[in-house]
């Protein structure tokens, strides 16, 4: 069904909803290069128009790949829940956006399971960047494996210790300074350099190791595909959490290696592992808008409303954290600072309105548009959104993956200036082995020391030659 | 300004362990002024490698300098601000080029080389014709027949696979200018295809990154491309169902031929 708006002499035609909504998507490098971005500034804004009149019921009524044809869609239908729709169900998507504007955090929890991902991109494309921080900070998302994360009034970091080559001492040695930060609440994350079972294993153990012996109420990650880490599992090796990346459709997940059987398997395992202490999240999910324009998989639909289809994938799964890498795929995707930031604050934003413990990697590449600044700005933002974790790089430079995200003192920096904590097992740990005081500040010439000498392989090496 | 450290400083000896940027101290919750400072020249110097544009002209000299016959083509993309923003105008020749290309094609051969800026000028500047010197006593031994070294202008990977084909090439090797990284402004990636014709996939290449002083020479990028080919060849795959075994076949006792001292026939 065709969708029209008219402005002044000018009658703006739109086939179908996904052309719709792809016109009244504020214009991105990505919806560009697949040629479905509003051909002009006027038919950007007549497609919002008419977005805002489209009933919130035909959305869910018109699914944007067919049920037949996709697993995405299919889990999006099968799971939805009426009785939580009820309360919208009425609402047209600029109804629906004052809805969100006034509800409180109760009411928002309520109605996220009957919020699809199309509903909650159809609404972000026509609100403000001040709207989707302020309706993002009233919903909240806790979730918990030894730390729990997501709380009002704090935000957690991964610690990303990334080598290039997978040396133990030197991912040992960014763990450690991390930690002195006080970083790494939301997980000690790594990406591998290699991808196979054995160097994994030693990678497991090591940070396995670090946290058992300093007793950090954290968890740890090795971000290898699902399948590796299952067949970790089977070996018996230590795995708190299993990672994948995930996007929005049947067709870039399968370009991915991973199905929807596979990720189920994959949680079930590490379920039956419980090597939570506080809760049982077990699963970390990436995404990032233009994956599945990427991988060729799109299927005409707007890159942001596709990302949001992938925390569809994710909800299901009651993951701990999910965290969108919102520049890392580069400016073909997202072109400057301007379109980086957007895209960062309506990720966020869909992610919390559907359920999901939305974090961001606050990050760049250096063929975009971009710089620290634009960095700065859209880690303030999203702090002042509520965002649950962000990442924490050694000097905000990822000399593993060669792109820019954000460090340990961006962290400190925005623990100041919005006065947000740690999480509350993570804070009670510092304070215990003395790194901060009863503020949660770091104290002047920590304990850094000890942190070092209790690290394997780090005291009898270089360090302490 | 402060912030510097003296070698009995636990965290100095912790940075060598790692290239990561660790032990950085801080003023406060930022950085030390000497470190921010750090950080915005390796930018700076990350962006101009990705906006330098690339001296056709003088990387010709250098290659042709190696007793190489070259040619130079552009791709669709007119520019590089156009050229970042679409990926698919980089993949494809454009018009003049491959009219002219078509026309300079004569013989089937078995290796065309290509050396396309991609995401780095710089690392094609400084690093082409290094490597190509390092790889040609291995093209002599082979005695593998080739085409001219194509220069491509604001040339993707992917470019390749069209001039592969139009000079009838068993195999192409694109060397290209890779995404900067912070520390890296000047690397460059070897990418392999078999039997190259437009619509190759990435899964069907095999490519050796990181070439820059600091990372993989320019020596051992040139063996390990060489067992690449060689391989390729014998079994007709390339890809992800060919792997690189170079490594143990260097660690196996191989050496690379050397650089120097006309160690190879013809070289």
């Amino acid at each position: 069904m065709a969708y029209r708006h008219v402005v002044g002499p000018r009658t703006h035609v739109f086939a179908d909803l996904a052309t719709l909504m792809a016109k009244a998507t504020p214009v991105r490098s990505g919806d560009r290069l697949a040629g479905i971005a509003a051909e002009s500034a006027e038919e950007e804004m007549a497609a919002r128009w008419c977005l805002a009149e489209v009933p919130l019921s035909e959305i869910l009524a018109r699914p944007l790949i067919a049920y037949e044809d996709d697993d995405v869609t299919r889990l999006i239908l099968d799971t939805h829940d009426a009785g939580a729709f009820a309360a919208i169900a009425h609402l047209t998507v600029g109804d629906f956006r004052e809805f969100l504007l006034t509800a409180s955090s109760d009411t928002l929890a309520r109605i996220a399971p009957g919020i699809t991902p199309e509903i909650a991109a159809a609404v972000c494309k026509i609100m403000r960047n001040q709207d989707l921080i302020l309706v993002a900070r009233k919903c909240r998302v806790v979730t918990r494996f030894r730390s729990t994360i997501g709380l009002p009034g704090r935000l957690a970091v991964r610690l990303q210790p990334n080598h290039p080559t997978d040396d133990a001492a030197g991912i040992t040695a960014s763990i450690i300074d991390g930690l002195s930060y006080g970083c790494g609440d939301a997980v000690i994350g790594l990406n591998p350099a290699s991808d196979s079972v054995s160097a994994l294993s030693a990678l497991l153990h090591l940070i396995d190791d670090l946290i058992q012996r300093l007793e950090i109420p954290t968890q740890g990650c090795i971000l290898t595909h699902v399948t590796t880490t299952l067949e970790a599992m089977n070996r018996g090796l230590p795995v708190d959490l299993v990672f994948q990346s995930i996007a929005g459709t049947q067709g870039a997940n399968a370009s991915f290696g991973v199905t929807l059987p596979i990720l189920k398997e994959a949680h079930e395992a590490a379920l039956a592992l419980k090597r939570g202490t506080v809760g049982d999240n077990c699963m970390y999910f990436e995404t990032g808008q233009g994956s599945a324009l990427s991988a060729g998989q799109h299927h005409g639909i707007d890159q942001q409303t596709l990302e949001a289809r992938a925390y569809a994938v994710a909800r299901p799964f009651r993951p701990l954290l999910v965290n969108t890498v919102v520049g890392f795929i580069g400016p073909e995707y997202l072109y400057d600072g301007k379109e980086i930031i957007r895209a960062g604050l309506e990720d966020h934003f869909c992610g919390k309105l559907m359920g999901v413990p939305l974090g961001c990697d606050v990050c760049y590449t250096n063929h975009a548009e971009a710089d620290q600044n634009d960095m700065d700005t859209l880690l303030t933002l999203l702090g002042a959104a509520g965002c649950n974790f962000i990442m924490g790089v050694p000097g905000a430079d990822d000399v593993m993956l060669n792109y820019q995200s954000t460090s340990f003192h961006d962290s400190l920096y925005l623990r100041e200036v919005l006065g947000l904590k740690r999480a509350p097992e993570f804070e009670a740990w510092l304070e215990r082995i003395g790194l901060t005081d009863a503020d949660g500040t770091l104290v002047p010439e920590g304990p850094s020391a000890r942190l070092i000498a209790a690290a394997p392989g780090l005291a009898d090496r270089d360090v302490a030659a | 300004m402060s912030g510097d450290r003296t070698t009995d400083d636990p965290w100095a000896r912790l940075a060598r362990l790692t290239p990561a940027r660790i032990g950085l101290g801080r003023a406060g919750a930022g950085l030390p002024t000497r470190e921010v400072l750090r950080f915005g020249l390796a930018h700076a110097q990350a962006r101009d490698a990705v906006h330098t544009a690339l001296d056709a002209e003088a990387v010709c000299a250098g290659i042709a300098s190696l007793g190489f016959e070259t040619f130079t083509v552009a791709s669709s993309a007119p520019d590089r601000a156009t050229y970042l923003r679409r990926p698919d105008l980089g993949r494809a020749l454009s018009d003049a080029s491959r009219e002219a290309l078509s026309a300079r094609a004569g013989e089937a051969v078995d290796l065309a080389l290509v050396v396309a800026d991609g995401l780095s000028a710089r690392a094609v500047h400084e690093g082409a014709a290094g490597f190509l010197a390092a790889f040609k006593p291995y093209v002599a031994r082979a005695g593998w027949r080739l085409a001219p070294v194509i220069v491509a202008v604001q040339g993707r990977v992917a470019l390749g696979d069209g001039i592969g084909a139009a000079l009838k090439a068993r195999a192409v090797v694109v060397l290209i200018g890779e995404r900067p990284g912070l520390s890296s402004p000047d690397s460059l990636g070897a990418y392999l295809t078999l039997d190259p014709r437009i619509g190759r996939s990435d899964a069907e290449r095999n490519c050796i990154s990181n070439i820059r002083p600091a990372g993989l020479s320019a020596e051992i990028a040139a063996f390990k491309l060489d067992w690449l080919l060689t391989q390729a060849f014998a079994l007709g795959i390339s890809g992800v169902n060919l792997k690189d075994g170079s490594g143990t076949a260097l660690e196996g006792g191989a050496k690379p031929v050397p650089l120097v001292g006309g160690a190879s026939p013809g070289s």
